[in-house]
């Protein structure tokens, strides 16, 4: 069952390779597609109106421009969809590698590291097709997504690849699933809205003419505010997931297990990072006086500390939390 | 120059109280936190800073002194957070003040143009005179619970304003507000919690009771009074230990006796299971073995000690010593000889592997148990009075010459004895579990857990929450015969508050709904905008 795990994540991160190359020849060869046609429609005025009612709320931003699907941008559509689809494959790989580790290990896939980043992309992945679903003329992002997914689940692989085991009695708990879950499905979501995060990044760059590397990549993705709003809806919505896997599930686990809800261990201290410069991000948002890419560049911030808390603090160092130690 | 302080004090009130002033204490509070995870925390393993302070002679004590050890309890790291808090107060009570006015408050005046809103509808004509429609609207608005008033204009027209997704306010107060209660009982935590921890041998005269003394470390919040501890007393009965074949863990639980005001209690705990109990909670942190050792001296007085080895590593090896400065008192003189104490040092090893070397258990389970002892007689060194380790043998005695070993190490197994080069003997009787245990109280902790509950209801209302404000404007139909009776024209505008890209389909619904007409937009062909300039 452990092979077989091993071997369906080979097939997920090919199949994700695969979307990647399909993505990456859309890309690179299709013609503006509506996207990019959508973001040279002028922008919409803003109207304000009651006076001094325009509270700390800010001044209110027209509703997104909403592009219609429409007919194809090209003849290379299809290679688009052939992307998605090996996407699609590569979500079912890869769900067959966490539900393998599952069954091998007799318990939820994330007792250690490797599992928990095998988790935590898998949510990503997901989260990313129902975005698909629900606006597919953001589908450029795929290219990036995949990217990132390869990016990560090469380093899962290489860097922090566990034998199957069993938990340790101090991860035996009910409170233990519910912490890891809900911090596994926000974790995933804000890797997924790393994606477009960075693009507005370089989409703005580009907006405002600079035609170095970076930017370049703005070219043609979709227009600033639809990638400004994705990246808001999607930290708006695993940021409570977030407190509550980390602020609430995990220090009601915590203080079971450890006599005390929170106690500053290099795990909590960056978990704590993470939900203040992601608070930092929704609160600058919602600052008139902030501009929207300084919030965003938060929120890139965000995803840095995440990572920290992912690698860094398992790899570098001593804590309650380091999955490989055995009570003792 | 009071005026001059006034207008400054006040100009940094509100430098202070800006969001843009929470958001860089914000920042800071999160760069400020990361040298707690990247040098070692008294609170998490003072150990661990200790070994780091020997390994860096010239930086450890700079970051001692700067507090770099104690991160969340140093003086910056308090005062970024007190700023933020100062500037949290003063941001939510005014808006707090405010909000409360909004609650009240009706909707504000419809703006002079609808068609200028981000919204627009244009008239459509509709039966009934200009202030039976807005009243009709207003009604209609109010059903599907929005907030709305209607108001006389000039020239016979009425307009209806109307305002929803008070929530969203409501929730980021409430958001805010949590914050500030979290950490109240934080502070309340640490002000008035007390934890002890000690480790507790098996046996029915081996108890403990609650009060400091008897804890082998401790700490206790600047307001709790010598009395507040709890008076129990807990004995272990039994400790079991569950291991797959493999030597990995898999259950713990100890069973206590609890002895508190009546009789005893028999109660069970584990790891992730503590021992609730009123006042205070018990934790199970770590177990071991304790070899019981009874030494026959020279003059052949015997004392048996029960000596816990600590656990060092996953096969439950343990580590530790047996002492006995009372040995070879003479009896005839009574007379007790300094020079003649023996302590012996060693291993335990719950399985003992096959063949030697033995220095590391084969299996966490006492399948063949056997200790490895060297024996050493001479002055232990413990009447100077500095306090000495009971786990080892002070090295520096046997630099100086002043404790010398005896023979080889030995290995013995249950019942073995090691006949010493005096005579006196040494026997391995058994070995009795031992349990590491924490006592805690920290009454802040449900106020905490009742801060973020509240705390994350805020947000997903503030979040979720969208507030919005709809406009209608009722004008005589032209043609009417006069403005009494007849019919008229109703405009509609929508104005989006905070973030909606759904707020379009909202509007054409509400409008839909409210003015009679059939739905102007299909369902299903979401995101069409109806908006200024297009559909005028
Ligand atoms: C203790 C640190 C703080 C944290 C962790 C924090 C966090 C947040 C978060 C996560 C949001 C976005 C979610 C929401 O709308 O509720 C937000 C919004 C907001 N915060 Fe804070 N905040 C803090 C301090 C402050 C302070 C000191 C002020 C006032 C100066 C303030 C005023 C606001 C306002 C006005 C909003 C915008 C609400 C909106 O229009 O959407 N916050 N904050």
């Amino acid at each position: 069952m452990a092979e077989l795990s091993d071997q369906l994540l080979v097939v997920a991160i090919l199949a994700y390779l695969a979307a990647m190359v399909c993505h990456a020849a859309e890309y690179a060869f299709g013609t503006r597609s509506h996207i990019g046609r959508a973001a040279t429609r002028p922008a919409r005025e803003l109207v304000t109106v009651g006076g001094s009612d325009v509270g700390a709320s800010g001044p209110p931003q027209a509703p997104a421009e909403s592009t219609v699907a429409g007919p194809a941008g090209g003849r290379l559509r299809w290679v688009g969809w052939a992307a998605v689809g090996s996407t699609v494959v590569g979500v079912g790989a890869h769900l067959g590698a966490l539900v393998g580790r599952g069954l091998a290990a007799e318990r939820m896939p994330w007792g250690n590291m490797y599992e928990f980043i095998l988790s935590v992309t898998f949510v990503g992945v997901v989260a990313w097709l129902v975005v698909l679903f629900r606006r597919p003329d953001v589908r450029h992002l795929g290219l990036f997504v995949a990217l990132v997914l390869i990016m990560l689940l090469g380093a899962a692989g290489m860097v922090t690849y566990t034998e199957v085991g069993p938990l340790v009695p101090a991860l035996d708990s009910y409170w233990f699933v519910i912490h890891v879950a809900s911090v596994v499905v926000a974790s995933g979501i804000f890797l997924l809205a790393f994606v477009p995060a960075v693009l507005y990044l370089a989409r703005t760059g580009y907006d405002e003419g600079r035609r170095s590397f970076p930017y370049t990549l703005g070219r043609r993705v979709p227009a600033a505010d639809v990638l400004e709003r994705l990246t808001f809806r999607l930290h708006a919505f695993a940021f409570p997931i977030w407190t509550f896997g980390a602020l609430i599930a995990g220090p009601i686990w915590a203080e079971a297990a450890w006599g005390r809800y929170w106690g500053w261990d290099p795990k909590e201290v960056w978990a704590f990072i993470s939900w203040v410069v992601y608070a930092g991000y929704l609160h600058a948002r919602a600052t008139p006086s902030v501009r929207r890419s300084t919030a965003t560049w938060i929120a890139v911030f965000g995803w840095a500390t995440m990572l920290m808390n992912l690698f860094g603090v398992n790899l570098f160092f001593e804590g309650l939390h380091s999955y490989a130690g055995v009570e003792d | 120059m009071i005026t001059w302080v006034v207008a400054s004090l006040r100009n940094g009130w509100r430098q202070l109280t800006s969001m843009r002033t929470a958001l860089v204490l914000l920042f800071l509070l999160a760069v400020a936190a990361i040298p707690g995870s990247l040098l070692p925390q008294k609170d998490v393993n003072i150990e661990d800073v200790r070994a780091y302070v020997r390994a860096h002679p010239t930086a450890g004590p700079i970051l001692e002194r700067l507090w770099a050890f104690e991160v969340f309890a140093s003086p910056w790291f308090s005062a970024i957070y007190l700023l933020l808090f100062t500037s949290l107060v003063g941001c939510i009570v005014p808006r707090l003040a405010e909000h409360w006015r909004a609650l009240r408050a009706v909707p504000p005046k419809a703006p002079a143009r609808l068609d200028r809103l981000p919204m627009h509808a244009p008239g459509e004509r509709r039966d009934g005179a200009p202030a039976q429609v807005a009243a009709e609207l207003r009604a209609a608005l109010r059903a599907r619970r929005w907030r709305a008033v209607a108001r006389a204009e000039d020239g016979g027209a009425w307009a209806v304003s109307a305002e929803k997704g008070y929530l969203k306010e409501t929730g980021n107060l409430l958001f805010h507000s949590a914050l500030i209660a979290v950490l109240l009982g934080v502070a309340a935590g640490s002000w008035y919690g007390w934890h002890g921890n000690r480790l507790l041998v098996a046996g029915a005269d081996r108890g403990f009771c609650n009060a400091v003394q008897q804890f082998d470390e401790y700490g206790v919040g600047p307001r709790v009074g010598p009395a507040a501890l709890p008076g129990f007393c807990l004995t272990l009965t039994e400790f079991r230990a569950e291991y797959r074949e493999t030597g990995q863990p898999e259950s713990f639980r100890a069973t206590v006796r609890v002895e508190r005001d009546g009789p005893a209690r028999t109660e069970s705990f584990s790891v992730n299971d503590p021992l609730r109990l009123d006042g205070a909670n018990v934790y199970l942190f770590g177990h071991g073995y304790a070899p019981v050792l009874r030494y026959t001296d020279r003059y052949g007085r015997t004392q048996t000690v029960v000596a816990p080895f600590l656990t060092v590593d996953e096969t439950m090896t343990g580590e530790g010593a047996a002492k006995f400065p009372d040995a070879n008192v003479d009896p005839a003189t009574g007379r007790r000889d300094p020079s003649l104490q023996v302590g012996f040092e060693g291993l335990f090893l719950p399985t003992a592997p096959g063949q030697p070397p033995f220095v590391r258990s084969a299996f966490p389970e006492p399948r063949d148990p056997a200790v490895l002892l060297r024996a050493y007689r001479g002055n232990l060194g413990e009447d100077a009075g500095i306090p000495t380790s009971v786990y080892r043998i002070d090295q520096r005695q046997v630099e100086a010459g002043r404790l010398k070993e005896v023979g080889e190490p030995k290995l013995l197994r249950p019942g073995d004895t090691w006949t010493l080069d005096d005579g006196s003997r040494v026997q391995f009787v058994g070995t009795e579990r031992w349990i590491t245990l924490s006592v805690r109280h920290d009454p802040g902790q449900r106020f905490v857990l009742a801060g973020v509950v509240v705390l994350l209801a805020g947000l997903m209302m503030s979040l979720a929450g969208r507030r919005r404000r709809v406009f209608f404007r009722v004008t005589p139909a032209p043609a009417g015969p006069s403005p009494t009776d007849g019919s008229s024209v109703v405009g509609a505008g929508g104005l989006p508050r905070s973030d909606y890209p759904g707020f379009a389909e909202e509007f054409t619904r509400v409008v839909a709904e409210t003015r009679g007409a059939a739905p102007a937009a299909p369902a299903g062909e979401t995101g069409t905008f109806v908006g200024a300039g297009r559909i005028d």
